[in-house]
């Protein structure tokens, strides 16, 4: 095997960077089951709420990609 | 990924500044390819809502009618959000929406470009929402702006931390802002050019990463259309917090 000690640790740091988007799958599932709780609950008053819906999946997800751009930057630019 | 023996895959050559007309060198006024997309989105952006609907038509053609919708969708999201009196900003959040919604759309054509895929274009619009945003409440409402980080509704003694805290997550503000729409769009393109390199290494067994690819396209053309209203929506919910900054 060849390479050096700096790559391979930029290697397994980019691996464990991925952990982080099982947060952000979590994440993102609690707010979009908690939303489905209360349509099926309330089904007139969920789409006045979809837009706090979309807000609340694109701030969850959002860290997933924060995560995941943490990954690429040092599998590709380190 | 190194070269070594065996094959392999470069999925971030695709997001190389190119200069369009030869050269290596990149100055300011070089047409690049990311200038090339920009201005194709401003035109696919013009062609629809200016080109379609100047017929005007009381009954409307199918581009007027989606033109329509589009105005519709938008400045009901600003009337909503950010209140009546935000709708004068109007124009500028819908030239965003419009401008992110096309380039992240027109980049999935294969061989084509997502120019909001670099921090670069997204920084810019980013720090633009964020620097309006400030100017607007410090001019509207002076000094009296700053009580967007004092929650009177808190105990007196975590009010400083609290305080502490409120600004620091408001200059993360266009951080977020512009890393979520390039890392979202970066993050699409390159798991799609990962997964295609998968299958020019398989030989026969390449239907499996094809179909996985073309699923991920599906998934990918959901995450353009909905991180361009997550950018609007955010930079609506930014302009009610200048517009309106009590807790």
């Amino acid at each position: 095997m060849e390479g050096d000690i700096v790559t391979m640790g930029a290697y397994l740091g980019a691996g464990l960077a991925c952990l982080g988007m099982g947060g952000a799958a979590i994440g993102v599932g609690h707010v979009a089951g908690n939303y489905l709780a209360g349509a099926l609950r309330n089904p007139s008053a969920a789409p006045g709420q979809t837009a706090f819906l979309f807000i609340g999946i694109a701030f969850a997800e959002a860290l997933g990609i924060f995560s995941f751009l943490v990954a690429l930057l040092l599998m590709f630019a380190v | 990924m190194a070269d070594g023996p065996g094959f392999v895959i470069r999925p971030m050559d695709q997001f190389i500044v190119k200069p369009l007309f030869g050269g290596d060198v990149v100055h300011w006024y070089t047409p690049t390819n990311v200038t090339l997309w920009m201005l194709l989105s401003a035109l696919a952006v013009y062609g629809l809502l200016v080109y379609a609907t100047s017929g005007r038509a009381i009954v409307p053609t199918r581009g007027q009618s989606v033109a329509e919708l589009a105005y519709g969708f938008i400045y009901k999201m600003v009337s909503d959000v950010a209140g009546r009196d935000a709708v004068r900003f109007f124009p500028y959040i819908m030239t965003l929406f419009m401008f992110i919604l096309f380039a992240n759309v027109l980049g999935l054509i294969p061989w084509a470009f997502t120019p909001t895929s670099h921090i670069a274009v997204t920084a810019v619009m980013a720090l633009a929402v964020f620097l309006t945003v400030t100017a607007l409440g410090f001019i509207l409402h002076g000094m009296s702006f700053l009580k967007l980080f004092w929650i009177s509704s808190a105990p007196l003694p975590l009010r400083p931390v609290l305080a502490l805290i409120e600004v620091i997550s408001y200059f993360v503000r266009p951080v977020s802002h512009s890393i979520r729409l390039a890392g979202a769009m970066m993050a699409g393109h390159a798991v799609a050019k990962v997964f295609a390199g998968f299958a020019g290494a398989l030989g026969v067994g390449a239907v499996i990463p094809i179909v996985a690819v073309t699923a991920l396209y599906g998934l990918e053309l959901l995450v353009a259309l909905i991180q361009a209203y997550v950018f609007t929506i955010l930079t609506c919910v930014y302009l009610k917090d200048a517009l309106h900054p009590h807790h």
